[in-house]
């Protein structure tokens, strides 16, 4: 309660860590990824990050200069829409219980 | 300055004084010549404000919630069935804590088909959390829409308000009327500027999904308590409005001639005008009899009534709306408000669809109260000046 | 550097709670990425209303006003003429209804905010049914779906009657701009609302969103689906501005109706035949699309 006279949101939802809902988690695999961010651009949540080009070792100098994308697990629901759309099939859903073992 | 003005033109008089910035209604009769007047003050570009021509009630309560949301002072006016769609948005005015305000001018709810004054559609909507002023005649409805929008915005109150009218008795008869200079009114009503408001520098959530365990119930018992202290903010806001324009109304209670009256009759609405020249009439002959008008209805003066009553010998009610099966809604409060105390109350329904409340049928209802004082209640309510009817 | 098609600022923040693969929380972050900051909306009662998460919680960066579910033509009315009243003319007001608060309970009020000429954007997010409610049928449920009120059974009794056609109602109103867009085609998307953001007066978008909940679809195939829509051309878009139609995407595959429906449970019951007849529609409803494209420009002299 606040001193509100009606209920007024203000609170980011980002403190609601929906990772949690996951059954299957999206994996990166960047030696194969041309980063062309169509995996960000159909992100629901979004949980997919836009990071600097040399976080992660790039397929070859060229896609080594663009910036990457990375994936917010506390955020990814599972849904696949990033593997499903990858054109180049470099995202592999992993069954998330095989990942704890 | 003095003018000729219907109920009306009082009404839009008052919107147009209270600078209201947003004006969204739609038409009915016999509410129509509020529309009218306010659409030409705009076209004479006398109306600091914009007016949404909507396509339906239901549409302007729920502009001028979205108006009032965005920070400016909303005004709309309707009348019976407009006001029956309005429902569900009354509830979202209240709950929203905005004090719009409207006015509305009483006409029976249909079928059969009428356009006439009773209460029936201002009663219906008695629990949607809007505070309700019931006036006597054009003047008190001019002031009483400048008074509405200084306790509706109080912030110890902010909640919708009605300020209501009887159709055709009120809304399309001439009387003199004081309009007070936009000086005065300015200096009455400060500029409205709510603390909350929809705003891109500031990303809310107005009204978002609450779950059981919190906080629905509290905001719901914030409201009450808003309620609850507008009683007495209605009764200091008239004071003040008699300080700068030298008028009263008696806040949520007007009397009349009540010192030493055993017998009360209580009233709302114009019908009151009626009621003060039978009390006149039976106190040349003798009869100690007195009149109470309550003028909020919404909050229910209940305390302040059970004082002014308390020491009566009879007193009854009259109502100007009906509940299938039961007496009226006045009947209930005022019977409440004299709980446990050995007062015989009974209730009078009649005047629906616009009926003539007569003289005649008023000092029949006084007659009847002074004998249930006398020899006790015959029954609880009953309906007065039915086809028939040898009684009444 | 970076490689994106669409802007990359955020306005809707993770943490909210759709359902895997909603394509209405991609309609809503194109459209926000599209306008920006400066934006007020609006939403009544439908999914979005509960997408942001119970109170406190927010999921826009962009303050938002619920309201009933019939009104928010009268909604975005009342901010726009709020903030005009205030002098304020370079905020995007923006009502974001479902298909059932657009095309049935709200059509209405919408109808209203459009004669008038309010300067707003109106933006149904289109999946289809009463999702938020549990997948009941709506008047922009297409022919041959099963929904939760139009079940199979043993009459077969799946929806008969075609999908309301929203951006000829708003057409028919004279409106200066009315697209229809696709979760699956961001890019169009966001052009249609730049271009709205330049005209004055009301815009109304119908956004194809995918529910992979309501339409018995994988969730990952969310925007896949959306895709065959279009390609298939059960959903085609296009815009109308000022009465001149103009497509803004030609199919480019050979796609039938019968490769969209494969991908969803909801036209699981429809026998060959029946197919034939929705494949019928879609290629005379097109063909008549064509048609007005050319004709109207014709008729209004445009290049």
């Amino acid at each position: 309660m606040n001193d509100f006279p009606t209920p007024i949101a203000t609170v980011p939802s980002t403190g609601n860590k929906t990772g949690g809902w996951r059954t299957f988690r999206p994996v990166i695999l960047y030696d194969k990824c041309i980063r062309c961010m169509i995996c960000w651009k159909f992100c629901p949540e979004p949980a997919i990050k836009i990071v600097s080009a040399e976080k992660y070792t790039a397929k070859n100098a060229a896609i080594g200069k663009l910036d990457a994308p990375e994936i917010d697990y506390d955020y990814c629901k599972g849904c696949g829409i990033c593997a499903n759309e990858c054109p180049v099939k470099c995202i592999e859903m992993v069954f998330e219980e095989k990942l704890e073992e | 300055m003095i003018k000729m003005l219907t109920g009306n033109y009082a009404s839009a008089w008052g919107a147009k004084l209270a600078r209201a910035r947003v004006v969204a209604a739609y038409p009915i009769t016999p509410q129509t010549t509020i529309v009218e007047k306010i659409a030409e003050f705009i076209a004479n570009g006398e109306f600091d404000g914009k007016y949404i021509r909507v396509e339906s009630e239901h549409s302007a309560m729920a502009a001028c919630i979205a108006a009032e949301n965005t920070g400016v002072r909303t005004f709309t006016a309707t009348s019976s069935h407009g006001l029956a769609l309005m429902h569900e948005m009354l509830h979202w005015a209240a709950g929203a804590r905005l004090p719009i305000v409207m006015s509305v001018v009483n006409r029976a709810l249909g079928p059969p088909w009428s356009i006439w004054s009773d209460q029936q559609d201002t009663i219906s909507q008695r629990d949607t959390g809007w505070l309700q002023i019931y006036t006597e005649n054009n003047q008190e409805v001019l002031d009483s829409i400048i008074m509405a929008y200084r306790i509706a915005e109080n912030e110890n109150v902010l909640l919708p308000i009605m300020v209501i009218e009887d159709a055709f008795i009120l809304s399309h008869t001439m009387e003199p009327v004081d309009i007070p200079s936009q000086e005065l009114v300015d200096k009455f009503l400060p500029e409205y500027d709510p603390k909350y408001k929809l705003d891109p520098s500031s990303p809310m959530g107005f009204g978002s999904l609450v779950m059981p365990e919190g906080p629905f119930m509290e905001y719901k018992f914030k409201g009450h308590e808003a309620m609850r202290s507008a009683l007495k903010i209605i009764d200091e806001v008239d004071s003040l409005f008699k300080e700068n324009f030298g008028r009263s109304y008696g806040g949520s209670i007007d009397t009349y001639r009540i010192d030493g009256a055993d017998y009360i009759l209580v009233i709302m609405g114009s019908v009151a005008s009626t009621g003060k020249e039978v009390v006149d009439k039976l106190r040349e002959n003798g009869k100690n009899v007195g009149l109470v008008r309550i003028r909020s209805f919404r909050p229910f003066p209940h305390e302040r009534l059970r004082e002014i009553l308390k020491n009566r010998r009879a007193v009854g009610i009259f109502d100007r709306s009906y509940t299938f099966g039961y007496g009226g809604a006045l009947f209930s409060e005022v019977r409440n408000s004299l709980y446990g105390l050995s007062i015989p109350v009974k209730g009078y329904i009649g005047g629906l669809g616009g009926r003539d409340i007569t003289l005649d049928i008023l000092e029949k209802i006084f007659n009847d109260i002074i004998k249930i004082g006398k020899e006790g209640l015959d029954r609880d309510y009953e309906w007065v000046g039915l086809i028939g009817d040898k009684r009444w | 550097m970076k490689n994106l098609t669409i802007p990359e600022e955020e306005y809707m923040l993770p943490g909210h709670t759709a359902c895997l693969g909603c394509g209405a929380t991609l309609a809503m972050r194109y459209a926000l990425k599209a306008l920006g900051k400066n934006t007020i909306i609006t939403i009544p009662a439908c999914c979005w209303a509960v997408i942001p998460g119970v109170y406190p919680s927010r999921a826009l960066e962009v303050p938002l006003l619920y309201t009933a579910f019939e009104v928010t033509g009268a909604a975005v009315s009342g901010i726009r003429e709020a903030l005009s009243a205030k002098g304020i003319e370079d905020v995007n007001v923006v009502g974001f209804a479902g298909d059932g608060g657009t095309a049935d309970i709200g059509i209405q009020s919408l109808s209203g905010a459009v004669e008038r000429g309010e300067d707003i954007f109106y933006i149904m997010y289109d999946n289809e049914a009463y999702m938020n409610t549990g997948i009941q049928r709506s008047s922009s449920t297409p022919k041959g779906a099963w929904t939760t009120t139009t079940q199979v059974g043993k009459i077969r009794d799946w929806k008969k009657e075609k999908k309301k056609n929203m951006v000829e109602i708003m057409a028919a109103h004279g409106i200066p701009y009315t697209a229809t867009a696709s979760i699956a085609f961001p890019e169009d998307f966001i052009k249609k609302l730049e271009k709205g953001k330049k005209i004055k007066g009301p815009k109304f978008y119908q956004v194809f969103s995918t529910c992979p909940t309501g339409w018995l679809v994988s969730p990952n195939k969310s925007v896949e689906v959306a895709r065959l829509a279009v390609e298939s051309k059960i959903f085609p878009l296009y815009e109308v501005e000022n009465g001149v139609y103009n497509i803004t995407y030609m199919p480019k595959k050979e796609v039938k109706v019968k490769d969209y429906f494969a991908l969803q449970g909801r036209f699981r019951h429809l026998t060959e035949d029946e197919i034939r007849e929705i494949q019928n529609d879609v290629d005379e409803a097109w063909r008549i699309l064509v048609e007005k494209e050319k004709w109207s420009k014709s008729l209004m002299k445009v290049q």
